[in-house]
């Protein structure tokens, strides 16, 4: 599978580390919900490690979407908080 | 709720569909999606411009406040050789209240390199993207079957989109940083000019009233001393200058 790190580009990671990634993303819901920033960092920084560790990075050449996207690794808390609330959180596309 | 990748993956999704949604027909896809990407290369160029345009801005303020810093040791210095060692300590905690308004500047202005060096790295990704897609579509176009381009070409416009969208936010959170940045400038302007915080950057302050005063009394005292010397009155320890407030 193709997952992106924002900011940081595309990786191509085998697709059993689909689970891994999926309980790291649980844990960033948990973070958020208990408003700890501290936590909420440390996986983020878990699911950026755990991508760029097993997998191979793309080049910048590469046209094909990704499986899933990954927001930056130093989202604050409130920046969390709006990207699960609001669409807007990512701005519209020109 | 969701977690934030399995949130951030729908939302990018829903925003590059929309983008491509706008194209009336699959031909029509390559030429508007590529004239987008354009348009988010401007974009991301003027990121850049703003985000270098708040950290000169930062640079700026900092070195004025070093300035600052120095004339703080400066007037300390001159106050002890006055013997004002109260008036050394005003200065020196002026100079500690300064090195924490530095430091904090300093991280914040940390904080706008690595945006702008984000911003950067951003452009040169969708340039390349962008080079590709061009240099693809015709190729796409005359190598495949109608049906199976469009597959392609929906494809290459999709997975640039999500560039583009991971662009817009690094672009947005750029944005978000620097008016944060002068909001907070503005605010700690307004307690300044309300007298609530003290200006530690303002010239002619009282700290440089009395010391002026100081540096004039003791010219005096100097000229008193030589006078008294010319006129063989001798006693050379004319009271050190005693500036009273």
């Amino acid at each position: 599978m193709i997952v992106r790190l924002m900011g940081e580009g595309q990786w191509r990671v085998d697709d059993t580390l689909a689970t891994r990634l999926e309980e790291l993303d649980a844990e960033t819901e948990r973070a958020v919900e208990a408003g700890d920033e501290a936590t909420l960092r440390a996986a983020l920084q878990a699911l950026h490690d755990a991508v760029r560790a097993s997998g191979q990075k793309l080049d910048h050449t590469h046209l094909q979407p990704s499986d899933a996207v990954v927001p930056p690794s130093d989202l604050t808390l409130d920046e969390a908080r709006r990207l699960l609330e609001s669409d807007d959180s990512i701005p519209e596309l020109p | 709720m969701a977690g934030l990748m399995a949130r951030t993956s729908a939302i990018t999704q829903a925003k590059v569909s929309k983008l491509l949604d706008r194209a009336e027909n699959p031909e029509e896809t390559l030429d508007y999606s590529y004239e987008q990407q354009l348009m988010q290369l401007q974009n991301v160029k003027r990121g850049i411009t703003d985000v270098t345009t708040a950290k000169k801005r930062l640079e700026l303020e900092d070195s004025s406040l070093q300035q600052q810093l120095g004339k703080l040791d400066e007037q300390a210095k001159q106050a002890l050789q006055a013997g004002r060692e109260d008036l050394a300590r005003e200065a020196l905690t002026r100079k500690a209240a300064l090195q924490a308004q530095i430091a904090s500047l300093e991280e914040q202005e940390q904080q706008l390199a690595a945006q702008e060096q984000k911003l950067i790295e951003g452009e040169q990704t969708l340039q390349a993207k962008v080079e590709t897609f061009r240099s693809q579509k015709e190729v796409i176009k005359a190598q495949y079957s109608a049906a199976e381009a469009q597959v392609k070409i929906g494809e290459a416009a999709t997975g640039i989109g999500e560039h583009m969208a991971d662009t817009g936010l690094a672009i947005q959170r750029a944005k978000d940083k620097t008016e944060q940045m002068q909001a907070r400038a503005a605010a700690v302007d307004e307690l300044t000019t309300s007298g609530a915080l003290e200006d530690y950057t303002a010239q002619g302050d009282d700290l440089d009233r009395q010391l002026a005063q100081i540096s004039q009394g003791s010219q005096v005292d100097d000229e008193l001393a030589k006078l008294k010397a010319q006129l063989g009155q001798g006693n050379q320890s004319a009271s050190s200058g005693d500036a009273s407030q």
